[in-house]
């Protein structure tokens, strides 16, 4: 569904800032998340988790748990499906170890009992004999020869001869020749970098509620970003068919990729059948930490070839992700997102995606992007300082632009980068001042965004107002940006749309909410699915009228005739149909499904200032401004959230956040006092500047925002603070002890 | 009707080197349908998830889109997200 010229600017009710539908209940505790679901003759469900890094599971001895007072089921992997092949085998592995415990924290078992108290000490009654191996959590030490080997078999055909077997696969792309580009240069940079693992850390842990009965039917309630894939993996995982389990979808305390998977809900669901009752689980912090998906971390060689005018001429990037236990870490997004913003005739990048004793990565905000732009720009800023160039020019010389061909291969429609880069620099932000001891960042950032398979069904009511459903879970906003954009085309008040996040067994397919796909490709399906309903409303009309149906057009709420052809009558709101539509033909509803393939990419571009205290390493983000392409800001007090969010992660992201592991392959940090992410007092107000160039594969010209928000920042903040401490810092995050040890090498060498 | 498929660097090891091949194809799904009959050890790839770009045009899933033989036409590693 292509652009509609008709509609990209005379908007009524989209780019306005009403409330959102959800708000109340969300402040006032009404809304109902993953841990509130309750069911008669609950049980409460705990889990057992390796406490070794790598080890060989010998025996399970389940048999005091068991007889422990209120303990209904005991379920170890023999409880789940066999024989499964692919992601399916990846995830059910991670939820419940099979042969081995592959990081600390993996499940091993998992006890039903008829109080949490008593589930909790339950687990300490299984018995659980271990035969310790190696274990290896350093992505550069999982590659090299003498590593321990996690799974010979995991590695796929992509992997070029030669590779340890946590290589798992490989990918390589580009175009040119890089060569003799770095022949052509006046400067060359190469560098190395390295990331740490980061959590999403949304402040909900998992939870469900899962019934399975001897029928082999199942319920499950859970807080995740996409009940159908949700119910697609669980059915896979405790074996039985797909459309026997329902799946609602909770309210979600925060996802941002980390919950596009499941952990505890196949357990669940295995341990009420196992109880034949419901059981709740709910993921303790340190579990959250220990055994769901934070992002991978990370090992990058990037090498830039500049003239001095600031072209440049050829670019190389090598991208080593490891993501924990299982195939998986996102390394062809890294490769693919690192050099999309700038026009490039000679480029090369590789991606590594290795396994290691972490626990299984999962997708957070524009997966695999941020790790590599921070290596990227973090050079391009390198060679701007040598050469003496102003880093936005710089950028603007080689930016991309529609018809570019792409450092990934196809050439961009029409994109914003330009629009973003210049906005930055007429910002009063790129001019303003600096302390004594500040340095200012910039940073581009590039994510592709998604469409995937979606269903929306709209029914209008008898008093005029619209019940909307939609199948992709609300994690920033939706209902409101959905509710908006059906106001737009039914022509009623927002305040008239109630929107509803429909289950599993009430609305077609739904892909996940993930990709930045929910205000594109929901919303295109609300604006098809309205429109269904609109020309139903207008059939009706004609008949009223007693005129042909193409005779009648929507406007403000009304049908109207479309001219004096076609009659003299009065303009006929909506809800004077809808009264009677019982007697005039049945209830009107609107539908659309389909996958929506128009998704369009974005840019973003960030500016930052930070300053060093060089006595302690503290470091402090003093202003920051985020200047995105949105194509088209449907709410725009949430498209400006999504701004403040990605800026706010990437600061944790670039200062504070890490996974910590101990010698002994254990996490050191798992609760959030250890694991700091940004409060309100380490951030500064987050400036934003919304940038519309329209999506062509969209009716209102929306592109995502979702992600691309997190991509600059990581580079953008290296920049200022590599600035303001006046030595590059190659070692994300930039903790103190980092940033000492840094200035320290430097008054070493100098 | 023939269309020209370029491939990520890394398939050469498994198209015998080539980066770019034809095939005779009308619609997406048609293309990695006979990528697979010309090249059988693209095969596990395709199965595993793959996008195409479509002049620009990032087709993530759908295999009824129409290709044209001035289409440039790229596959790529399946797109998702966080």
């Amino acid at each position: 569904m292509a652009l509609d010229d008709r509609k990209t600017t005379d908007f009524k009710f989209v780019g306005t800032r009403p409330d959102r539908p959800d708000g109340l209940d969300k402040v006032t505790g009404r809304a109902l998340f993953g841990a509130d679901a309750y069911a008669p003759g609950m049980l409460h469900g705990a889990i057992v988790r390796s406490p070794h890094a790598h080890a060989r599971i010998v025996r399970i001895d389940t048999s005091k748990a068991e007889a422990l007072d209120g303990v209904k089921a005991v379920v170890t992997r023999a409880d789940f499906a066999k024989g499964l092949s692919g992601e399916f085998s990846f995830v059910l592995e991670n939820v419940m170890a099979g042969e081995k415990a592959l990081y600390d924290g993996h499940a091993v078992a998992a006890i039903a009992a008829s109080s949490a108290l008593i589930a909790r000490d339950a687990v300490k009654l299984v018995e659980v004999e271990y035969e310790i191996l190696p274990h290896v959590t350093d992505v550069d030490a999982a590659m090299a020869q003498d590593a321990p080997v996690l799974n010979a078999s995991y590695a796929d055909a992509s992997v070029p001869a030669g590779h340890h077997p946590n290589v798992v696969r490989y990918h390589d792309s580009g175009h040119g020749d890089v060569e003799a580009g770095f022949a052509e240069a006046d400067l060359v940079i190469e560098d190395s970098f390295k990331t740490e693992a980061t959590h999403q850390g949304y402040i909900e842990p998992h939870a469900c509620l899962a019934t399975l009965g001897a029928d082999g039917k199942g319920e499950l309630w859970c807080s995740t970003q996409g009940h159908w894939i949700a119910q697609k993996t669980c059915a896979a995982l405790v074996g039985i068919e797909t459309s026997q389990l329902r799946v609602t979808a909770s309210e979600i305390g925060g996802g941002f990729g980390g919950k596009t998977t499941v952990f505890v809900e196949p357990v669940a669901l295995a341990l009420s059948r196992k109880a034949n009752r419901p059981v709740k689980v709910v993921m303790n912090r340190s579990e959250v930490f220990r055994a769901t998906g934070p992002t991978s971390s990370t090992s990058m060689d990037i090498r830039i070839g500049m003239k001095k005018d600031g072209t440049i001429t050829a670019a190389e990037g090598i991208y080593r992700l490891q993501g924990g236990a299982f195939p998986g870490a996102p390394m062809e997004f890294s490769a693919m997102c690192g050099f999309a913003p700038y026009a490039l005739e000679n480029v090369r990048q590789v991606g590594y995606d290795v396994i290691s004793n972490r626990p299984k990565q999962a997708a957070y905000r524009a997966p695999g992007a941020p790790m590599a732009s921070f290596a990227v720009e973090s050079v391009i800023d390198e060679l701007c300082n040598k050469l003496g160039l102003d880093p936005i020019d710089t950028r603007l010389k080689n930016a991309s632009r529609e018809g570019t061909k792409a450092s990934y291969g196809p050439r961009f429609a029409r994109i914003g980068l330009v629009e973003t880069l210049e906005a930055a620099k007429a910002h009063p932000h790129y001019s303003a001042p600096l302390e004594p001891g500040q340095g200012r960042g910039v940073s581009c950032g590039f994510w592709f965004n998604h469409g995937g398979e979606t269903s929306v069904s709209m029914s209008l009511s008898e008093d005029g107002t619209c019940q909307l459903a939609v199948g992709t879970p609300d994690i920033g906003g939706s209902r409101a940006s959905m509710a908006l954009m059906a106001a737009e085309v039914l022509g009623i008040p927002y305040e008239n749309i109630r929107v509803t996040i429909a289950d599993t067994a009430t609305l077609g397919y739904n892909d996940v909410s993930h990709g930045s796909r929910v205000t594109y490709a929901s919303g295109l399906a609300t604006i098809k699915a309205a429109q269904d309903a609109v020309a139903k409303l207008s059939k009706r009309a004609a008949a009223k009228w007693g005129i042909p149906e193409d005779a009648v057009y929507w406007e403000d709420g009304c049908a109207k005739p479309s001219g004096a052809n076609a009659g003299n009558f009065d303009p006929l709101p909506l809800a004077d149909i809808t009264q009677n539509m019982g007697a005039t033909g049945g209830p009107i509803s609107g539908h659309f499904e389909a996958t929506p393939e128009g998704a369009g990419v974005s840019f973003g571009t960030h500016i930052v200032d930070a300053e060093v205290d060089p006595e302690t390493g503290k470091t402090a983000v003093v202003r920051y401004t985020v200047i995105q392409d949105a194509g088209k800001a449907i709410h725009p007090t949430y498209v400006e959230g999504q701004f403040q969010g990605g800026a706010a992660q990437g600061i944790g992201w670039a200062l504070n956040e890490e996974y910590v592991y101990g010698e002994d392959g254990r996490l050191q940090n798992s609760i959030f006092l250890d694991y700091r992410v940004p409060v309100a007092s380490d951030l500064p107000m987050i400036d934003t500047v919304i940038v519309e160039v329209p999506n062509p594969g969209h009716p209102y010209g929306v592109r995502g925002v979702g992600e691309t928000g997190i991509v600059p920042p990581l580079a953008a903040i290296a920049n200022a603070v590599s600035a303001a401490a006046g030595v590059r810092l190659r070692h994300l995050p930039m903790s103190p002890p980092r940033i000492l040890a840094a200035l320290k090498a430097k008054a070493h060498e100098g | 009707m023939k269309v020209e498929v370029h491939l990520w660097s890394g398939l050469r090891a498994l198209t015998g080197g080539l980066e770019k091949v034809e095939v005779e194809a009308s619609t997406t799904g048609e293309m990695l349908q006979a990528l697979t009959a010309s090249y059988p050890a693209l095969g596990p790839v395709i199965e595993a998830g793959v996008s195409v770009a479509v002049d620009g045009r990032v087709i993530a899933s759908s295999l009824t889109e129409p290709l044209r033989p001035e289409n440039e036409i790229f596959l790529m590693q399946r797109l998702k997200g966080g």
